[in-house]
């Protein structure tokens, strides 16, 4: 299940343009990362693509950081 | 210039002589194009002058879930929808000491709320390719009001601010969002006219004519064209100089 973890990781790196170092699990997407509204939209959506799930409105306004993306995944992945 | 060759146009209101002729603009230069609307009939007799690159889904405009199957059932047709112009509209006109709960509601929900709805659901696609162009047909009565139309004239100034919301939204995705704002139109709306009720409209505007269906339609092509890429949050008046805002 680590695997999920580094998807999403590599989602936001390449997303966000950040480092990898700084994409730790209690990093905030909008605090931490430099991310704006609509670029939590996007994560969003990548995550949807990526991992064949749907996610939400209400949980996707929950998924502030980078955990709170991994753990819904996590509980919500088929693969 | 205003090639839109590969490009993926949703026309609402299709079946209307402003829709109909932003639809065969559209079309023109390139673009496939997906006609919505109420009258399948119609819809279906444009589309077979059109012939290529043509499709076809009714939908109702004060029905949530009618909006979103539109939306899916043209990305499906089309694979994307790159271009949507936001034309589909009607009129409850009234005086206000006389006008309905209902027919405030029903303009509202079909001008302003369904056209929002509809947009909200564009915009996934758009924002994925980073590619988008929202067109909304607006009226001048949305900025200079008209007497019997409160309902009308509020949801078309409504269009115009949400219209800059949106822009100020997505302008950063390459997505712009404009409004054309039509004066007074030669349409079947407008033939039953009388002579004495044109002369008294045509004394309004200084071209002394009224305007056609292609004139609003070359805005749109416009507006939807890859060289308008840096215009955003605006309202294009066409409208023989009616008002100049």
């Amino acid at each position: 299940m680590s695997d999920i973890a580094e998807r999403v990781k590599k989602i936001v790196v390449e997303h966000l343009g950040v480092e990898a170092a700084q994409v730790k699990e209690d990093a905030k997407f909008i605090d931490d990362l430099g991310a704006d509204s609509l670029d939590t939209v996007e994560l969003v959506m990548a995550f949807e693509e990526e991992f064949g799930i749907e996610i939400p409105d209400d949980a996707a306004e929950k998924i502030q950081t980078v955990g709170d993306a991994i753990g819904f995944i996590k509980s919500n992945a088929k693969s | 210039m205003f090639d839109l060759s590969g490009k993926a146009a949703l026309v609402t209101g299709a079946s209307g002589g402003i829709g109909g002729a932003i639809a065969r603009a559209l079309h023109k230069q390139g673009a496939t194009v997906t006609l919505s609307g109420t009258r399948a009939d119609a819809l279906e007799k444009l589309k077979g002058e059109l012939g290529e690159r043509a499709h076809v889904i009714a939908a109702r405009m004060d029905d949530a879930a009618d909006i979103d199957r539109l939306l899916k059932d043209a990305e499906a047709a089309m694979g994307k929808v790159d271009i949507l112009v936001n034309n589909a509209g009607i009129t409850r006109d009234n005086i206000s000491m006389r006008m309905k709960d209902e027919e405030w509601e029903k303009v509202l929900q079909v001008n302003l709320t369904g056209t929002f709805r509809l947009t909200r659901a564009a915009m996934r696609g758009m924002m994925r390719r980073r590619f988008g162009r929202v067109i909304n047909i607006t009226s001048i009565v949305g900025v200079t009001g008209n007497p019997g139309q409160a309902n009308y004239a509020a949801a078309k100034a409504g269009l115009i601010g949400m219209s800059k919301s949106l822009a100020q939204e997505l302008a950063s995705r390459a997505i712009t969002v404009n409004c054309v704002a039509p004066g007074i139109i030669a349409t079947p709306m407008t033939d039953v006219l009388t002579d004495e009720q044109k002369t008294g409209i045509l004394g309004r505007v200084p071209a002394g004519r009224l305007g056609t269906p292609d004139e609003i339609a070359a805005g749109v092509v416009y507006l939807a064209s890859d060289e308008a890429a840096y215009v955003t949050g605006q309202t294009l008046h066409i409208n023989g100089g009616m008002a100049m805002i």
